[in-house]
């Protein structure tokens, strides 16, 4: 399968990728990872005339702590997120998660930001970004604005990305101390998407709850924040009955379509399973 | 569509031809180098049949633009063997019966070179895991495993015997 033809870009500058945006208007396409439009390409479903191809913007690559945000270039490929000190240290969850998308080689080119940016419910980023509180750096043609995580991801593949804008920074808040993470992803093979995923952060004051984040993968139209699983947890004691009550909250919210993988109630199950799993190893690590 | 020149290292050796921005790598390397080692399989980055290494990484050759080469350095199987000898997981490969009908080899060979340079000395569980984007459906996987574990002890051998 070759995808079909068209023209190539490789602008060296942010501003050079706006501007090329910006002249080439809807029929172009940004070039990230290349492994989820390169496929669709294949597949015609996508048929861009030109693409501009964003992997020679040394600036858009890299991680670098800023008081007590991390920001991440949105260029920064899957591999680079797993080898981080930075992250490492200051927000693991991103370090366990990149482990358990696609496979090594495919980690080696896949991006953060390209992996938010496609919109995708299957993929894993924008459920965890949700759990990180992430804000996003868009860059346009009039200069930066920035989007919460929370306000980002408004249908399948539909962001609120405009069409002359480029993601380029992905900020995180670093973890407090006493925050515990965990990231749970139901897949029948190395590579696949989620059955169900489930990105929890949380925080303990004692014994009782006193933050807690939860994101989705690939049970709705787009990553689901799970507000009310999140309430369900804040101010209690962690204990069965408050995971079961946050479980059955997120299983509430689940809409995710039949296909190979399951049907709508194999994965709503499984999607609370996961934040069982997700609570209980985040709350271990929250000590 | 215009053609781009592109120049790229690929086994040692500098080439400098035009392409199509559509073309992929692994159409480049077989029908313009007549490098047929690395195999086109799934071609939707699962099998990994297409891996070869750019510019030190391991990448699957299919789900990346020849055009994204200009100026990197590509590795095939192709140029493993020095001189006549084989590398150590190929020599690993040949000894373990990692293969049956050879289809996935060539990117199960670059994989497992890629792989022991990140990690030398792995357990039987980080080979799992360091080989899982290559599927194989002759051998089972376990001469794989056997496979990189005899490569892995080679190379630390040869490395001794250096220092």
């Amino acid at each position: 399968m070759i995808p079909p033809a068209f023209d190539y870009h490789v602008p060296r500058s942010v501003g050079e990728a706006v501007a090329l945006l910006g002249s080439l208007g809807a029929d172009a396409k940004l070039l990230a990872g290349g492994h989820s439009l390169l496929p669709m390409m294949k597949l015609r479903f996508a048929q861009p005339a030109h693409l501009i191809d964003l992997n020679r913007i040394s600036a858009l690559r890299g991680i670098r702590e800023d008081g007590a945000t991390v920001r991440i270039g949105a260029m920064t490929v899957e591999n680079d997120l797993i080898a981080s000190p930075v992250l490492q240290a200051r927000v693991p969850l991103l370090v366990e998660a990149a482990k358990l998308i696609a496979d090594p080689q495919v980690r080696n080119r896949g991006t953060i930001g390209g992996d938010i940016a496609h919109g995708d419910p299957a993929n894993d980023h924008p459920a965890l970004s949700l759990a990180l509180d992430a804000t996003f750096v868009l860059a346009g043609p009039d200069g930066e604005r920035t989007v919460k995580a929370d306000d980002f991801f408004l249908g399948t593949y539909v962001t609120a990305l405009a069409e002359n804008e480029i993601l380029t920074e992905i900020r995180v808040p670093a973890f407090a101390p006493k925050t515990g993470s965990s990231y749970h992803k139901l897949k029948r093979k190395t590579g696949d998407w989620a059955t169900a995923g489930a990105a929890v952060v949380l925080r303990l004051d004692g014994a009782r709850v006193a933050h807690a984040r939860i994101g989705l993968t690939n049970v709705g139209p787009t990553a689901l924040r799970a507000a009310d699983a999140e309430a369900a947890l804040i101010g209690k004691p962690l204990d069965d009955a408050s995971i079961e009550s946050a479980a059955q909250a997120a299983m509430a919210i689940c809409d995710p379509a039949d296909d190979l993988r399951g049907d709508r109630e194999y994965k709503t199950a499984m999607a609370g399973q996961m934040v069982r799993r997700a609570i209980r190893a985040a709350a271990a690590r929250a000590q | 569509m215009a053609k781009k020149m592109i120049s790229v290292k690929v086994n040692g050796r500098t080439h400098e031809e035009a392409v199509e921005p559509r073309t992929l790598l692994v159409h480049f390397l077989r029908e313009k180098l007549n490098l047929t080692g690395a195999h086109i399989g799934c071609e939707t980055s699962h099998c990994g049949a297409c891996t070869v290494d750019v510019d030190g990484r391991s990448v699957k050759g299919c789900t990346h633009l020849a055009v994204q080469c200009d100026g990197s350095e590509v590795l095939t199987v192709e140029g493993l063997a020095q001189g006549g000898v084989l590398h150590a997981v190929q020599e690993g490969f040949y000894k373990e019966h990692g293969l049956q009908c050879g289809f996935c080899t060539p990117g199960m060979l670059m994989r497992a070179y890629r792989f022991l340079q990140e990690n030398p000395n792995p357990t039987e569980e980080e080979i799992r895991a360091g080989m899982s984007g290559n599927l194989c459906r002759c051998t089972g996987y376990q001469n794989i495993v056997k496979a990189v574990q005899y490569a892995a002890a080679r190379l630390q051998q040869t490395a001794k015997e250096a220092a």
